[in-house]
């Protein structure tokens, strides 16, 4: 039992000490996150079904339908998992391009966003 | 005779049931009628007068959303309803959504619930919500091993051909509900040695005719597989996915779309798009239901009757 429990103390230790570093990151890190959109899902349609924002952009969506809905890239770069009502998800995006996504529950609705160089 | 021996017969009739007693109808025009080829009249008596199966379809269990804020409530009324059918179905299909958004032990919640409707077997295609989140990983290992392909079956059932298609999967951007290549060249196999005069019922999630392409309401290239079965002279469809009644004919070919257990859509272009639909609470239950297929030898089709969950 003791070098058990003495195992366990050590291990919640190394968690802390992760958890610290984690939250640590985004303050230290030489990108900084931008919080950029927030997309509204409702009635089967991404709101604003095309934003541009510079890169390093958090975008988020919320979904306000009752139907599950995903934010699903078209060529697989993010996938969020199946959104039920109110739920979110939010991506950051570092590269500049164009990231067309879609839900794959109800794949006829669809949006894009366009990164330009953060510069 | 004594009981055991009366068994061992139910039972081989039940296992002659599974494997195609078709041999015992004649057959014309799509339609069984009760003479049989090569029977006496003592037999003739003794043999099966039709028979009834059941259809529930898209019971989204885990689905909480304000459309139906019980909507286990309403699932376990569904299996209240199937459990009380009179005559018995000899079986039931499941056209799909079985779980809302894959849900984690929502597959196991609907198959034993079902256990408890007493029937011996249950049949599933999946929806959309069954699959997409892992391709069909869970649904397959759970429901499709054996089968022919990725979780499209068929059997027969005392003459009458059932095939299970599966429309839902690898969904694709812009790009509607699709059975592809490999299903629809099972498919034309499949029905390939059959007399033409053999009813067939298909069943899957997706409406496999143009009920609202405009909201997903379609299959792109059901119109394929409909071309194998037009020679047949009596086809019935049965789908889910759009949580309304819906029904046509075309043909020889008879189209069903089955209710809910969890929660209505609007009809076809009404409102913003598709998606649950809030009703007052009274009227929710006469909205949600199950479905009691019968087929009667003689009878031109088969008889759909659609029961809702109102007391």
């Amino acid at each position: 039992m003791r070098p058990r429990d003495g195992w366990r103390r050590r291990m919640v230790r190394v968690g802390w000490a992760a958890a610290a570093l984690l939250i640590a990151v985004p303050a230290s890190g030489p990108a900084q996150t931008e919080t950029g959109p927030r997309i509204e899902i409702k009635a089967h349609d991404f709101g604003t079904p095309e934003v541009t924002v510079r890169a390093g952009t958090r975008v988020t969506w919320i979904n306000h339908d009752d139907d599950a809905h995903t934010v699903t890239s078209s060529t697989d770069v993010f996938r969020s998992p199946g959104l039920d009502t109110d739920d979110t998800y939010s991506y950051t995006f570092t590269q500049p391009g164009t990231y067309e996504y879609f839900c794959t529950l109800h794949p006829l609705m669809r949006g894009k966003v366009i990164v330009r160089s953060g510069a | 005779m004594s009981d055991g021996d009366d068994l061992d017969r139910r039972g081989f009739l039940q296992c002659m049931a599974w494997t195609g007693t078709g041999l015992l109808w004649s057959v014309a025009g799509g339609v069984l009628s009760s003479r049989i080829i090569g029977a006496s009249a003592a037999e003739a008596q003794t043999a099966p007068s039709g028979f009834s199966f059941a259809q529930i379809s898209d019971t989204h269990v885990g689905f909480r959303g304000e459309a139906n804020r019980d909507a286990m409530g309403t699932f376990a009324a569904a299996v209240a309803r199937l459990k009380a059918l009179d005559p018995r179905p000899a079986f039931l299909i499941h056209t799909g959504d079985i779980t809302h958004a894959q849900k984690a032990g929502a597959f196991d919640t609907v198959s034993e619930a079902l256990k408890d409707v007493g029937v011996e077997r249950v049949f599933y295609v999946p929806g959309e919500n069954d699959v997409f989140a892992d391709g069909g990983t869970e649904y397959l290992n759970r429901f499709a091993v054996g089968g022919p392909g990725r979780g499209w079956q068929s059997f027969d059932y005392r003459g009458v051909h059932f095939v299970g298609l599966v429309n839902v999967l690898d969904f694709k951007a812009g790009q509607l509900g699709s059975l592809g290549h490999d299903q629809l060249e099972w498919l034309e196999r499949d029905v390939a040695p059959l007399a033409s005069s053999t009813p067939i019922v298909v069943f899957a999630h997706v409406p496999l005719w143009a009920v609202y392409p405009q909201w997903g309401w379609v299959t792109e290239d059901g119109a394929r597989a409909l071309g194998y079965l037009r020679r047949f002279g009596s086809v019935t469809v049965l789908n889910g996915h759009i949580h309304q009644i819906m029904q046509k004919v075309e043909g020889n070919v008879t189209f069903h779309t089955a209710r809910s257990t969890a929660f209505p859509q609007p009809a076809p272009g009404v409102g913003p798009g598709p998606g649950p639909l809030r009703v007052p609470v009274e009227e929710l239950r006469g909205l949600l239901g199950i479905r009691e297929v019968t087929y009667a030898p003689g009878a031109e089709k088969l008889a759909v009757v659609d029961r809702s969950l109102d007391p």
